[in-house]
């Protein structure tokens, strides 16, 4: 059907415009989401101090590595967002494949990391902690491999000049899941 | 904040005059309009379908072992998986949609003053995404060992060990409905909350725009903040049916309360993510109908957000007797009781809207004061289980299913009734017969409360829930008893043979209703000033607003109301 | 509560009271608030000639109409919360020195119930296991120790005004003390499954002289008990020492 734009779109009552409100409303719903499945699993941690046996079982060093590959990434992001608010929509796209060239490493990186441990027998199944570890780290995992496809489309946009307010927008999305790394991390590969 | 020239519709201009093709214009469509149509549609298809339920589980209560005409013998799993999905289909595929995504879709651009919703697109893919969980739940039914029966709300272990239930198939789709059907509203909300956040028309402050908008968009604020836990959690029960984890199993590390947790921290905002909306239509209609402003205004938006807040911190007033920690219970009965206090306050506002008015009784207006005085039973029967005391005895039992019929009966039915036979001209550019409205209003009025008091006096003699025979229970077995849940049925059939006449007056008014204008009732709001039906983009020149939305009965002009977008 | 149940345990009455206050209190509300509101919808009924008024509600003597109600509200809640805590405190929160404790497992679909047996112990080889009838003694005060096998049950007892939920992997230590002989129903009301409408027990209060006939019936049953119990090898030894 029809893709222009709808008057509605380009309103702005708030004086915020559209596509940054509605990223912000999309982050209320996801920290709800993590802060759910992080606050069960802190609630079990302390329930359960047998896990840290399990738990020192990560791979640090990886996760470690993740944290700085992320934290880069989310710079280019930012570099991205200036390129794009001085109306370089080019750079903007090259900042944004760089972004997610981190993002793809993080998932490379997890990839071995989660191969391995399984090859150990430390596996979804393997126990309560195992459980949690799977399930938070691969539904942060999913947000980070979602993000990537997304930022790839809007960078084939941004490169034309076309939409380049939505490199700041996949920016915030971009900054919330390397929030969720930096609580994961700790919880995850630290607390032993 | 610059406002576009107010002038020519962007997108029809762009796409020339071609007539969209059936496909497109009616199922592929971007339209709010019609989106909320598809939802609403679709909502009312599973209400027969959850109807239908009610109408099984119930004959097999009141004649238990008998043949049920048009099922067949009741078996004790078929039974629960009747009641499981009779509850999961009124709340998420009933309630929801139709209050929440078809009102909400149909009335909030038209009554912002906008064209469409900010995101159009995710509007029609949140539809598509609801549409696949309407219908992944529907095949749950039909699969090998028949659909879940661990009740709405699914409790583990019963829900995550097929061991247990049985059900594998159908524990794990209905699971997957459930998520997707979250995963549709999350995408939805974004569209009201935003469009109602930026999209309003010049002119239109926060204290202009209609309460049912506010109230739509705060139940959606309301939702995407406490549907999170659960979507977590309901991951969690997948995992642990198809992947072998152990968040609720208590032999490997796993605790099953921790799921009632994230059920019912979502569970009680739910029940007011779909009351709000119904509160929001029969705001509308019972201004119109009086001629009244809404007494109270800025109250009504301050109670609101307080009830919302609030609605966070009750939830484990379902899990008074769970085996909690009891000291905690003394807490959420302090916040569950007092919880009372904004809603009654809203109530009383309402009933003040009324006093110094000029009420007429049409359709809309019997269904949104029927609302009033049934959802004040609801209310007040919920004190009894809010006091942790006394829900000792009254959880689980028939009392409990008296009293969320006697909200959501109001929420799910009554304000859809009053809403759609309200919009109805606008929706459809024709009129609904109002003599027939008014036979159907009474013929579903009366029998509800004659289904629901009997079964608060079984509640009262212990009748616990979820059962499909009483026969093994001495206590309960009585003559008397049986009689009362005979005498549910039987007005059960009554209500239910009633409704086939809103049905006959709802397509014949679409096909051959009378002709309506644009205003019939004489409203303020937006949405009655332009076309009925209204063309897609709305209006030709998008509305300025100056004033609010319920100047009825202003001293010193001619007529009785003052739409909002008429100069001065 | 209502009709005929039977208030048999020393709490029932309190909870039947806590029943009563809640009906006057949100009664006197429920009937003041729809008696309003049928009186305006009658009293300002659209007639010929009769505009609405124009009303803001900032207006003080219509104010007063919710405010005054808000805070009368607020009272009434205090009243219920503190009735329903000191109920609460009472069955939950409070554990009275038992006469005797008996055990109740559940599991999908039977109720299996542990009595302490002649010595009047529990956990003693004299233990008396039954399914499905449970025999306690009037004016005896009893802990029960509730625990589940598989998923999610509730021990509910509508006499005694009793309820709570049995969760695999945790035990419940809870109490009460039947006051009125009789025989009374246990439901399980947590949905368990197929078998959930049919998972009844028979309750059976009696006097203490009763209440040994029905144990001495069980006496046999008791030995058996014990013999299956012990560890392997005092039931090989016990079973080739001349009886």
């Amino acid at each position: 059907m029809s893709t222009a734009r709808t008057i509605a779109t380009t309103r702005s009552a708030m004086g915020i415009p559209t596509g940054r409100l509605a990223v912000w409303w999309v982050l209320v719903s996801e920290i709800v989401i993590f802060g759910g499945i992080l606050v069960s699993y802190v609630m079990h941690r302390l329930g359960h101090p047998e896990w840290a046996a399990e738990a020192a079982h990560t791979n640090t060093a990886a996760g470690a590595t993740n944290t700085f590959v992320l934290l880069t990434s989310s710079l280019s992001a930012v570099l991205g967002h200036k390129a794009a608010e001085s109306g370089d929509g080019p750079k903007a796209a090259r900042m944004l494949y760089f972004t997610c060239l981190g993002g793809l490493t993080f998932l490379t990186i997890k990839a071995f990391e989660w191969t391995h441990e399984i090859r150990e027998g430390f596996t979804l199944q393997a126990g309560g902690f195992w459980s949690y570890y799977y399930a938070a780290a691969g539904l942060h995992a999913f947000h980070v491999l979602c993000g990537c496809i997304i930022m790839l489309v809007v960078a084939a946009s941004a490169k034309k000049n076309e939409n380049l307010h939505r490199v700041e927008n996949i920016g915030i999305y971009w900054h919330f899941v390397d929030i969720v790394w930096i609580f994961l991390f700790p919880l995850l590969y630290i607390a032993k | 904040m610059a406002y576009e020239p107010q002038t020519s519709h962007a997108p029809a201009a762009a796409h020339g005059h071609h007539e969209p093709s059936f496909f497109h214009k009616y199922l592929w469509s971007t339209d709010h309009k019609i989106i909320g149509f598809q939802y609403m549609f679709t909502g009312m298809a599973l209400a027969m379908i959850g109807a239908f339920m009610a109408y099984v589980f119930r004959m097999q209560l009141a004649f238990p072992g008998a043949s049920v005409p048009g099922y067949g013998v009741v078996s004790p799993a078929n039974y629960n998986a009747l009641i499981t999905n009779h509850g999961s289909i009124m709340i998420f595929w009933v309630a929801m949609p139709v209050l929440l995504a078809g009102f909400g879709n149909f009335l909030i651009p038209l009554m912002v003053g906008a064209d469409d919703m900010v995101f159009p697109r995710i509007n029609r893919l949140s539809y598509q995404i609801f549409l696949l969980s309407a219908l992944v739940l529907v095949s749950s039914l039909f699969v090998k060992n028949g659909g879940f029966g661990g009740a709405w709300t699914a409790y583990p272990p019963l829900s995550a060990n097929q061991t247990y239930n049985l059900t594998p198939l159908g524990s794990s789709l209905w699971v997957l409905a459930v998520a997707l059907e979250f995963v549709a509203f999350l995408l939805g909300g974004i569209n009201f909350i935003v469009t109602s956040m930026n999209s309003r028309a010049q002119g239109m402050k926060a204290f202009d725009v209609p309460i049912v908008v506010w109230m739509i968009v705060i139940a959606s604020i309301l939702f995407m903040a406490s549907v999170g836990p659960l979507i977590a959690g309901a991951v969690m029960l997948l995992f642990d049916q198809l992947l072998g984890t152990s968040f609720y199993n208590p032999g490997r590390g796993g605790d099953p309360i921790l799921w009632q947790h994230l059920f019912w921290f979502f569970g009680h905002p739910e029940v007011y993510v779909v009351l709000l909306p119904a509160m929001g239509i029969v705001a509308e209609i019972m201004t119109v109908f009086s001629r009244k402003k809404l007494f109270a205004y800025k109250t009504v938006i301050y109670t609101l957000i307080a009830t919302g807040v609030l609605s966070f911190f009750v939830w484990a007033h379902h899990q008074f007797v769970a085996g909690i920690d009891p000291r905690m219970a003394n807490v959420f009965t302090v916040t569950t009781v007092l919880i009372s206090i904004p809603i009654a306050e809203m109530c009383f506002v309402y009933i003040a809207t009324l006093y110094g008015g000029s009420i007429t009784l049409s359709t809309p207006m019997l269904w949104a004061l029927a609302f009033m005085a049934e959802f004040l039973i609801g209310g007040v029967t919920g004190i009894y289980l809010g006091a942790s005391g006394l829900d000792i005895f009254f959880h689980d039992t028939y009392f409990v299913v008296a009293h969320f019929h006697y909200t959501f009966f109001p929420i799910a039915v009554i304000a859809v009734f009053a809403g759609i036979t309200f919009w109805f001209p606008k929706m459809f550019g024709r009129y609904m017969s109002d003599g027939w409205g008014k036979v159907h209003f009474w013929g579903t009025i009366i029998p509800f409360n004659a289904i629901f008091i009997p079964l608060f006096i079984l509640g009262a003699a212990g009748e616990h829930r979820r059962i499909f025979d009483y026969h093994s229970f001495p206590h309960l077995a009585t003559p008397g008893l049986q009689a009362l849940r005979i005498m549910a049925t039987v007005s059960l059939l009554v209500m239910l043979a009633f409704q086939p006449v809103f049905l006959i007056n709802f397509v014949n008014g679409i096909f051959r209703g009378k002709k309506a204008d644009k205003n019939p009732w004489k409203s303020n709001t937006l949405e009655w000033t332009t076309e009925s039906p209204p063309p897609h983009g709305n209006w030709a020149e998008m509305p300025v607003v100056y004033r609010g939305p319920y100047e009825y009965s202003v001293p010193g002009r001619a007529e009785d109301y003052w739409p909002q977008n008429e100069k001065a | 509560m209502l009709g005929n149940l039977a208030r048999a345990s020393s709490f029932a009455g309190h909870m039947d009271g806590l029943f009563w206050l809640i009906t006057i209190i949100v009664g006197v509300w429920f009937i003041a608030a729809e008696a309003m509101f049928f009186w305006l919808i009658f009293r300002f009924r659209a007639r010929p000639g009769v505009a609405a008024q124009y009303v803001t509600g900032k207006e003080p003597h219509l104010k007063r109409w919710i405010n005054w109600p808000h805070t009368l509200i607020l009272i009434c809640d205090v009243v219920i919360i503190v009735a329903a805590i000191n109920v609460w405190v009472e069955v939950k929160q409070s554990l009275p020195p038992a006469d005797l404790t008996v055990k109740v497992m559940s599991q999908q679909w039977t109720w299996t119930f542990t009595d302490p047996g002649p010595d009047g112990k529990i956990d003693t080889a004299d233990d008396v296991r039954t399914t499905d009838e449970l025999h306690l003694i009037t004016g005896k005060s009893y802990h029960f120790i509730l625990e589940s096998k598989d998923v999610l049950h509730s021990f509910f007892v509508p006499a005694f005004r009793l309820k709570q939920d049995a969760i695999p992997g945790r035990t419940y230590t809870g109490w009460f003390k039947p006051t009125v002989p009789g025989t009374y129903d246990i439901l399980c009301a947590e949905i368990c499954g197929m078998g959930h409408g049919v998972m009844g027990a028979k309750l059976v209060v009696e006097d203490p002289a009763a209440h040994a006939a029905w144990l001495g019936q069980h006496a046999r049953d008791a030995a058996l008990t014990a013999m299956n119990t012990a560890p392997p090898d005092t039931a090989a030894a016990a079973a080739s020492a001349p009886h």
